[in-house]
């Protein structure tokens, strides 16, 4: 049987200028960048376009007059991606854009961002948000096995650290960090520092899918979808993270291993298991995060995610580089699926191998994922140099 | 020394739903109630529309013997908005009824604080007419006293 993601490709990435504000732009008019960045990256126009994706999706239809067209409300990451793919794969669509952009929402910064606040009656008295919903998850699995908040220092430090060296990120120049200054950063919500936590910035971004004939023909060369899944337990920031929370009858993953199911279901469209990755570019909502993924997603056994981390694997020039670009704690962190689509394109950037820093070198698949244990969802996606 | 502490009135307030509303009543009169599927007698948290196992909608209120153990938490230091005050602590607790639950551990240190330990209910006002459950160590310090 042919692989199911065969007949589409990402032929187009592109991030508008990411700071910590875009006083001179709103949501639509920075995910209207993205849009236009992501086309001109692909050597295609508007003209091409017939399907939108994202959580503006109607209002660029309009704004860029993409009409008619297929467009896809989808405030999503990974999932709107793939979205796309089925699209094309399924004839709907010959070009689809994917678009996001964040920008003067979050301005009240004596506050946590509103939209991390549950309004969930029996929790809403409680003080909780996204910091204290990852740690209330990291808390349990460093109390059942041991992980330290010196092992989640190393990797907060070695993702800053990938940022200080990007010229594009919003922290470039702002290093370099130990673990040491990760650790003496103040506490926000034990066991995180301030460094462990993601930044909050603004920016937007456009990819570009479309089919494997058409993208033969384009300046750059494709990027190929080998697999990719999804996981939820339940609506974000809402309800308790409980690590040990279960759902449907047969399925044992707990919620703290949110995540595993999607990436053997990603392993296996795609006939490839964690040793063939050469690029982690995991979603880093909080350092501890990335122990917790290399552990759902088969990189090391659970529990053991602590060590793996700690003896330069995920680092520069490490078995399993991992997010490269900074990620949200150093790149960027605008808020919606902006955040989310970065991943998927920092995973193009490195199978392309045109990554301005921590480039690794001959890249031919990167893992890229989205959310976390505490937002209860996590979504992966499998990315190619070649076709499969 | 750092006491953990209930927040001051003026912290964001529940709305219940009629689905809800027995357990606030509940509250008011420091009762610490949770549902029970009158079918398989699941013990559930919240207040959902079904039994999560038989799916039975046939569920009743109970009455919590209002002690738990500390199952995971953490210790606030930035607040969520400026009415928190800080620092102050978000635990789930499993309650002795099975059922997990959101809510906060006051009247110790952060540093009394140990995985499984045995905590009891106890109610703060959020304002006139609402009361909120927080939970308290059986033993303070941490630890039963010895024999």
């Amino acid at each position: 049987m042919a692989h199911p993601f065969r007949d589409a490709a990402i032929v187009g990435v592109f991030n508008t200028t990411q700071a910590r504000s875009l006083p001179d732009h709103d949501s639509l008019s920075i995910a209207i960048e993205g849009a236009l960045g992501g086309l001109k990256d692909a050597g295609l126009g508007v003209a091409d376009v017939d399907g939108v994706i994202g959580e503006r999706a109607g209002e660029l239809a309009y704004e860029l007059r993409l009409g008619p067209c297929r467009r896809s409300i989808n405030a999503l990451g990974i999932p709107a991606v793939l979205e796309a793919a089925a699209l094309i794969t399924t004839g709907q669509c010959q070009v689809v854009l994917v678009v996001g952009g964040s920008a003067g929402i979050y301005t009240d910064r004596a506050s946590t961002a509103p939209w991390t606040r549950p309004t969930n009656e029996f929790v809403v008295g409680y003080g909780m948000f996204t910091a204290v919903e990852f740690a209330l998850m990291a808390k349990r699995h460093m109390l059942t096995f041991g992980t330290t908040s010196e092992q989640l220092a190393v990797v907060a430090a070695t993702i800053r650290n990938n940022g200080h060296l990007n010229p594009d990120a919003v922290y470039f120049g702002r290093g370099p960090f130990t673990p040491e200054d990760i650790l003496a950063s103040r506490p926000i919500a034990e066991p995180f520092h301030l460094l462990d936590c993601s930044t909050t910035s603004e920016g937007g971004c456009g990819l570009v899918l479309t089919t494997a004939d058409r993208a033969a023909d384009l300046k750059q060369p494709a990027a190929w979808i080998l697999g990719g899944g999804s996981d939820a337990y339940g609506p974000s920031y809402q309800h308790g993270p409980i690590w040990d929370f279960t759902g449907r009858p047969g399925q044992p993953v707990p919620a703290g291993y949110v995540g595993r199911r999607a990436a053997g279901a990603a392993f296996s469209a795609a006939g490839l298991s964690p040793s063939d990755v050469d690029v982690c570019e995991l979603y880093d909502p909080f350092s501890f995060e990335i122990i917790r993924q290399l552990e759902a997603f088969g990189f090391c056994p659970d529990g053991e995610g602590g060590a793996f981390v700690s003896d330069g694997t995920i680092g520069p020039g490490g078995r399993f580089p991992v997010t490269t670009d900074g990620g949200t704690m150093s790149f960027g962190h605008p808020g919606n699926s902006t955040q989310m689509l970065q991943r998927v394109i920092r995973s193009v950037q490195q199978v392309r191998g045109t990554c301005a820093s921590a480039q690794v070198p001959g890249a031919e698949v990167a893992m890229c994922s989205n959310g976390g244990s505490g937002a209860l969802f996590n979504d992966v996606m499998l990315v190619g140099a070649g076709r499969p | 020394m750092t006491m953990l502490r209930p927040q001051p009135p003026g912290t964001p307030l529940p709305v219940p739903s009629p689905f809800s509303a027995p357990y606030w009543e509940g509250c008011s009169r420091e009762e610490l109630r949770y549902l029970r599927c009158a079918n398989c007698h699941l013990a559930i948290a919240d207040a959902p529309r079904i039994c999560w196992r038989c799916h039975s909608r046939d569920l009743r209120w109970e009455k919590s013997g209002g002690r738990g153990r500390l199952y995971s938490w953490t210790i606030v230091w930035r607040p969520q908005t400026p009415v928190f005050e800080v620092p102050y602590s978000v635990a789930i607790v499993q309650l002795d009824e099975g059922i997990f639950v959101v809510s906060s551990i006051i009247g110790c240190q952060p540093e009394d604080l140990v995985d499984g330990m045995e905590v009891a209910f106890e109610f703060h006002p959020v304002n006139d007419e609402l009361k909120l459950p927080y939970f308290r160590p059986v033993f303070p310090g941490g630890s039963p006293p010895p024999d």
